[in-house]
């Protein structure tokens, strides 16, 4: 069983900001979901990720980049060349 | 028993984090070259984490980073990979920062440093990872105006390694030493430079034996990482003294104010979420190790230094102990065959500390032109003193940005030719310091032995360190014997 | 270069973006309309996953398959309507309104690319590329009555593709037919050398309808429960009508199917968990407030942002990544898809193709599903395809009240190929 405080701390972890009023729904529908994961506690077997492909590189080769208004475009606030963002505590 | 107090044993381990000397980025071909440039001028889709884009290994980082295994002695891992740290904050491009967690590059490995008992100790090492560095947050506004903060993401995305040590220095000293000898090492192998700013960043973790451990985070210089953890040990010394314990935390160096803060109690909530990074395949590049070639490194180039030009073990290790000095040293001694001690002990004391004295490299430094100092010393031309003289006016007008003199033109211009005994010179000093010191000639008189020193100390301020102080000395005791 | 017209009637809200005198030039697609799906980046023309977070986001890139299909000639005629970020089943979970099903308005077209499939199933565009993350371009497709290719993984590459599940997803073809599916997946499969995980494996095959021989795994899990018996039914009636083309059928099973819906939505939720993190307003989409503290602006960006199945999956994928649950989520599900794997390759040894529907049920009312859980039960037939990388196309097959009923035809690891063929010889010959 997940419980609402549960879901809050996940909602924290995941920086999603979960309403009070909606905490109630998602824990519900979490519930249901994650007892359907539960199917995978039957899941046996060797280890995954037996990948075929490795060693995909590229060489160290520098090519021009963005010019600076085309980087910034879609950027909100600017000084200076520099992206604003919100303070960090 | 002897050894220190169990309650004084300290233990540190260190996370050093080196930007890899590449020419382009880890996941993208943006330039690694941004230090003159503005902010966001060395970005692209990629490393600015726009929807849609995808990361590429660059192979030089993996390679350098496998050179770095090598030559620390690492086992590089039959299959490692990459993953994604997850976390959230505005100078991380996507989000995620991809590194390398439960498959790292290499493992285990070992720096050999002198310990603070004078003996050769192996610090063992934990892992070594690459991962990519985030960009750069400026903090901007005060209280009263609001507070915000600037990105740039021109440093998103340059390659690093990790090296992870065991927790086995026993003093912020040795910290320092493993530091140093990490360093030089590193710029050895041709993948590092530790003059460009930020180059270098070290996490560090500190106790006092049965104590909780402390993270200390934010060090970014090498020279900041034994200030950070002294201060370290004397906070938690004084909290042990006082009967209050350690709390096991995560603390902020503040470089400006040589103290340690602690950080927010959220940070030791942080979940990373770490899992294999799907955009990436794995790397399998053991086989590699047998064709990567090293270079003499530190150790090999000491004790060559010491077997080839007679070095002492302590100068072959100032002089080894960073790249250029020891390529300084080596250009030198080319010119001067046969003044390999001479220009050892010039360079590992005299030279280093005027260095230090004026915040400057030795890159500038012309090896011919110190060569020809060297040269002047050991014909006698001119005086030990003299020659300090020289070498500070050479240093004056490369720090000023003046054109560099040549010791000769110098030793000209300041009159700094060694006086001989039949100098007229010399001669008229001691009479004059006779004259004027009539107490200093009781003293002497009276079978005070300081006084001859004294006069001798005299003459050679009025001379100018000019005066050989051997002949010095003989010159004096006849003058003074010639007056009884 | 020369600027078509394209003015479309859009009835049904299969278009976010439409370009209306977009550029075609010369080449295998010369002057064709393209319709692509809007988590496919494209330079200049806004691209935001049907998402409030994306709104104004216009990349300063375009998608490799993009740029592919502009060098073959064609004009990017629009970008399709979709479910946010991909995650549904019927277009209906769009921050701008749902898209519906051009044979039944009051029927949802399938998701999550239910504009693409809209546009074309309407005739507003010939061709178009969705992406498939678990049957996203396969279930529209048989909603719809069209033909849909998800590609093996790694044929085409996903350098522009906005990921909402990098492990699972690719993008493919769309269009009313097989040889026009072909003819696309001809300009978009291929390397990309900022795709480390695309392969070398391009794409020039000209669809063959003679299938004699061809042998025809049928898995039992695809005609049991869940599935809608008349569904079935017809799927059955055109299996049998490829028999009769000369295939010979297999009975067969998938055991791993019992858990590959679970793994799926495990795998999916984790990637996207972390996938969609970097929409906090910096460096693009709506701008973040900078004058509160950067978790609460950051947190009030994605609530505001995302819409409730987005926010859903999320929280699903952090739970499953976090310190305690990984083991028994991530780790088991990365388990589970090898034992799929495992299965297919197994089947694989035997048979040529597998066949089954597409879906277990025509296309839903709009508003029918509104409990996530009983959405996500109705991705169980296409989601062991992605988790198995394979190609897999669907095919329209027949009816059920009057809605199209898809034929699902999987296959070996890059034999996009051979499901093509089979594909093509049912179109050509389906019916008798």
């Amino acid at each position: 069983m997940v419980s609402e405080k549960d879901v809050e701390h996940i909602g924290e972890l995941a920086d999603i900001g979960i309403d009070a009023a909606e905490l109630a729904t998602f824990t519900g529908q979490f519930n249901a979901i994650v007892e359907y994961f539960d199917v995978l506690d039957k899941v046996h077997g060797d280890d995954a990720g037996a990948r075929d492909r490795y060693n995909i590189l590229r060489e160290d080769e520098a090519e021009p980049s963005l010019p600076r208004e085309v980087a910034l475009q879609n950027a909100g606030a600017q000084e200076d060349g520099f992206i604003k963002a919100p303070r960090v505590m | 028993m002897t050894g220190p107090e169990p309650e004084t044993q300290v233990v540190v381990g260190l996370e050093v984090h080196c930007q890899l000397d590449t020419k382009s980025k880890l996941f993208c071909s943006c330039s690694t070259d941004y230090r003159n440039d503005g902010p966001n001028t060395h970005v692209c889709p990629i490393c600015l984490g726009l929807p849609g884009t995808m990361p590429m290994v660059n192979k030089k980082v993996i390679e350098y980073a496998m050179k770095v295994a090598k030559a620390l002695n690492c086992e590089i891992a039959e299959e490692s990979e990459f993953a994604r740290k997850n976390y959230f904050y505005p100078d991380l491009n996507k989000a995620y920062q991809i590194t390398q967690y439960d498959k790292p590059l290499a493992l285990g490995g070992y720096v050999e440093i002198e310990g603070d008992d004078g003996k050769e100790r192996k610090i063992q090492l934990t892992r070594i990872h690459v991962e990519e560095d985030p960009g750069r947050l400026v903090y901007m506004g005060n209280a009263e105006r609001g507070r915000y903060s600037l990105v740039d993401y021109n440093r998103a995305g340059i390659p690093l390694i990790e090296i992870v040590s065991e927790p086995e220095m026993r003093s912020p000293k040795e910290a320092r030493k493993f530091l140093n000898k990490l360093r030089a090492t590193l710029e050895y192998l041709g993948v590092f430079d530790s003059d460009k700013e930020g180059s270098l960043r070290v996490d560090a973790n500190i106790s006092i034996k049965g104590s909780e451990r402390v993270e200390v985070k934010n060090i970014t210089s090498y020279k900041g990482v034994e200030k950070a953890l002294t201060f370290e040990v004397t906070r938690q010394k004084n909290l042990l003294r006082r009967g209050l314990k350690v709390d096991r935390e995560t603390r902020h160096y503040l470089e400006a104010r040589g103290i340690t803060q602690s950080a927010r109690s959220k940070e030791m909530e942080n979940d990373y979420r770490y899992f294999p990074e799907p955009d990436l395949r794995p790397l399998r590049v053991k086989s590699w190790v047998k064709d990567i070639a090293l270079p003499e490194l530190p150790d090999a180039r000491r004790e060559r230094f010491v077997a080839q030009y007679g070095c002492s073990l302590n100068h072959a290790r100032t002089l080894t102990g960073e790249l250029k000095t020891a390529n300084f040293f080596e250009a030198v001694v080319a010119k001067n065959k046969d003044s390999c001690t001479l220009a050892a002990t010039w360079i590992a004391d005299t030279l280093t500390g005027e260095l230090n004295y004026r915040d400057m490299g030795i890159d500038g430094v012309d090896p011919v032109k110190f060569a020809g100092l060297i040269a002047l010393l050991k014909a006698g031309t001119i005086t030990d003193k003299s020659g300090v003289e020289v070498l500070r006016a050479m240093l004056d007008e490369q720090h000023k940005g003046e054109t560099v003199e040549t010791p000769q033109a110098i030793v000209k211009r300041l009159n700094l030719g060694k006086t001989a005994g039949d100098d007229g010179a010399i001669h008229a000093a001691i009479k004059e310091a006779i004259s004027e010191n009539p107490k200093a000639i009781e003293d002497y008189r009276a079978g005070k032995k300081g006084a001859m020193n004294f006069l001798v100390g005299q003459v050679m301020k009025k001379t100018r360190g000019r005066a050989d102080p051997g002949e010095l000395n003989k010159l004096m005791e006849t003058a003074l014997k010639s007056l009884e | 270069m020369s600027a078509l017209r394209f003015e479309p009637d859009d009835k049904y809200n299969a278009f976010l973006t439409v370009c209306k005198a977009p550029e075609g030039g010369n080449g295998k697609l010369s002057g064709i309309p393209v319709a692509v799906k809007d988590n496919i980046s494209t330079q200049g023309i806004e691209t935001t996953c049907a998402s409030k977070i994306l709104k104004g986001y216009i990349p300063p890139y375009d998608a490799h398959a993009v740029e592919l299909v502009k060098a073959a000639g064609a004009a990017i005629a629009g970008k399709t309507n979709m479910d946010e970020f991909g995650m549904g089943t019927s277009t209906e979970n769009s921050a701008f309104g749902p898209t519906l099903n051009p044979r039944d308005t009051g029927r949802v077209p399938g998701g999550s690319s239910g504009g693409s499939a809209a546009a074309v199933a309407s005739g507003m565009v010939r061709m178009a590329l969705g992406t498939d993350t678990g049957g996203s371009i396969r279930c529209p497709a048989s909603f719809c009555g069209i033909v849909g290719l998800k590609p093996t993984y790694g044929r085409v590459s996903r350098y522009g593709l906005i990921a909402y599940a990098n492990s699972l997803e690719t993008i493919g073809p769309m269009a009313a037919n097989v040889l026009d599916v072909s003819l696309l997946m001809s300009v978009i499969a291929g390397h990309d050398r900022h795709d480390a995980t695309s392969q070398d494996r391009p794409y020039s095959h000209t669809p063959s309808a003679d299938i004699k021989g061809t042998r025809i795994g049928i898995p039992q899990e695809y005609f049991g429960a869940g599935v809608d018996p008349a569904v079935a039914a017809v799927v059955k009636k055109a299996i049998g009508r490829l028999e009769e083309l000369g295939a010979v059928t297999v009975p067969c099973s998938i055991p791993s199917m019992e858990y590959a819906l679970a793994a799926y939505y495990v795998i999916c939720t984790s990637e996207a968990s972390s996938n969609l993190a970097r929409f906090d307003g910096v460096r693009y989409g709506p701008a973040v407030e900078i004058k509160k503290s950067w978790h609460a602006a950051f947190q009030d960006a994605r609530r505001e942002g995302f819409g409730p199945e987005v926010r859903r999956r999320i929280m699903l994928g952090t739970f499953a990544l976090s310190s305690g649950y990984y083991g028994k989520y991530y780790a088991k599900a990365q388990i589970a898809r090898e034992n799929i794997r495992k299965d297919f390759a197994r089947l694989f040894a035997d048979v040529d193709v597998l066949c089954g529907p597409t879906m277990p049920t025509i296309a839903f009312k709009l508003g029918e599903k509104s409990d996530p859980l009983s959405m996500y039960l109705s991705d169980i037939l296409t989601v062991p395809v992605n988790l198995a990388g394979i190609p897999a196309i669907s095919v329209p097959c027949g009816t059920v009240q009057d809605m199209p009923v898809g034929l699902q035809i999987m296959g070996r690891p890059f034999e996009d190929e051979r499901v093509i063929d089979v594909a093509y010889a049912y179109e050509q010959g389906g019916q008798p």
